[in-house]
């Protein structure tokens, strides 16, 4: 579903990217962890081009999106992103947000793109926020009501980078099952994050990224239980002691 | 000097400086055209504005070089001196009516203060709403529609509204146009009538009136923009 051929990404003289050739399936639930600085959230805004790689090739369900003559939105519109800060419009009620971009990229009409947001608002349990505002919301609540509005757009692909980083320790939870229920539901997902428990259950495959690269990867149990490489020990024994 | 004889010496100055010789309609002539220069000098600068934002964001090298200097060479020289070249310069060969060289010159002044206030306004708003909107299919365009400009238009507007009063004040320097503005009546009649208070103060209490009543018009359409937040 993604292949990715050798990416490469700098900011001035600082590699950040070194060269990842990696292939994520249909239905994988692909969990990123790794110490700051390693890169994960720049491979993550690479796949939908927030980053524009510096070298290397990312092919999506076949197409090249790396490529000058892609057509870069339509990319975007089957790979959903929900972001560390939510990054809600701040203007627009709950409703709204949830509506703008089925309306004016897929050109659905008002009354579908309601009835399919009133769906998704049902399922991440914030129906009665239909009408509010972002500035009325806790954290956790606007960042369900983000991956509601990237729902909307009914992605093939979700990326999520560090989604629960910015809540206060009591709204990790509700953030995290309704990923869990997306994770269920057979969707493809990649996930950065610094939920060790939330990688072991949810994670079908995980990647150890440091120094630009995928360091060690496979299953995260297996991983957890029995890291092989170096760094990935170095990084696990920090996390617990935490 | 008890308030009898400056009772006197008011109403004296009155009648030479503005009723003698209907010396009032310069007043209101010299207003009008003060008005007249201001008001499409502002639509003129607003329009040049947004060209030059959106010219310093195209995607050609050229474009973003021209909306570049033009917003360069205007911030960086006199008005009167871009008023005078305009005059003398560009509008030299044709025959055009100084008014209308006013509100060109002072439009295209304008237009670059204009610019850069929308441009901190757009800047203002954070990188995330653009990559949220971008990440949802959104094209460049409908993001800065639907997101970005109505979000940005809180901080322009006030902005916005202050370069207008600064336009407004401005537009006394066309009288080295031999525009008969305000300024410039106050002053003729001052020439006339040899008294330099009751013209100028009177000028004076006319802008400080116009722009009373547009500072007032800013601080509450700024109230109401912070209210539509919530």
């Amino acid at each position: 579903m993604i292949q990715v051929n050798n990416l490469c990404k700098n900011f001035g003289d600082n590699h950040v990217l070194c060269g990842i050739t990696e292939h994520i399936s249909k239905g994988e639930k692909v969990v990123i962890i790794g110490p700051s600085g390693s890169g994960k959230s720049t491979f993550l805004r690479c796949l939908n081009l927030l980053e524009t790689p510096t070298s290397g090739e990312i092919l999506v369900q076949g197409q090249s999106i790396t490529d000058k003559k892609a057509n870069i939105n339509a990319i975007r519109e089957k790979m959903g992103m929900v972001f560390q800060q939510f990054n809600l419009f701040p203007h627009l009620s709950v409703l709204d947000n949830i509506t703008l971009a089925p309306m004016k990229v897929k050109k659905q009409s008002h009354d579908e793109a309601v009835a399919i947001a009133e769906e998704l608002l049902k399922k991440v349990g914030l129906y009665d926020k239909i009408d509010a505002y972002p500035d009325q919301l806790s954290g956790g609540q606007k960042q369900r009501i983000a991956i509601a509005r990237s729902l909307a757009m009914s992605p093939d692909i979700m990326l999520f980078d560090e989604p629960t980083s910015a809540l206060d320790p009591e709204m990790v939870g509700e953030v995290l099952s309704v990923m869990k229920e997306l994770a269920e539901s057979g969707m493809t997902m990649v996930v950065v994050t610094h939920e060790m428990s939330f990688a072991r259950e949810v994670g079908s495959r995980l990647f150890f990224m440091d120094g630009g690269i995928i360091a060690e990867q496979g299953d995260p149990a297996e991983i957890f239980a029995n890291p092989k490489n170096a760094r990935t020990q170095e990084f696990l024994r920090r996390v617990n002691n935490a | 000097m008890n308030l009898m004889v400056f009772w006197e010496k008011l109403v004296k100055g009155i009648q030479i400086n503005f009723i003698n010789e209907n010396r009032y309609m310069m007043v209101v002539e010299g207003l009008g055209t003060t008005l007249l220069i201001s008001f499409f000098a502002i639509l003129l600068g607003a329009a040049l504005g947004a060209l030059a934002f959106f010219m310093r964001r195209s995607r050609f090298r050229i474009i973003r070089g021209i909306g570049y200097l033009y917003v360069d060479i205007i911030r960086g020289t006199p008005m009167v001196t871009q008023l005078f070249i305009i005059y003398f310069i560009v509008f030299a060969s044709v025959h055009i009516s100084p008014v209308l060289v006013a509100i060109f010159g002072f439009g295209f002044n304008s237009g670059a203060y204009v610019s850069e206030i929308i441009r901190a306004g757009v800047q203002s708003i954070d990188r995330g709403q653009t990559e949220a909107g971008r990440s949802l299919g959104l094209s460049s365009r409908q993001t800065m529609t639907h997101i970005i400009a109505p979000q940005a238009i809180k901080n322009i507007l006030p902005a916005l509204c202050n370069e207008f009063v600064v336009l407004i004040k401005e537009t006394a320097v066309a009288g080295y146009l031999s525009v008969q503005d305000l300024t410039r009546a106050a002053d003729t009649i001052r020439s006339r009538t040899y008294d330099p208070y009751i013209p100028l103060l009177t000028a004076a209490v006319i802008y400080y009136i116009i722009i009373k009543f547009l500072t007032l018009a800013i601080a509450r359409l700024e109230r109401s923009l912070r209210k539509s937040e919530r």
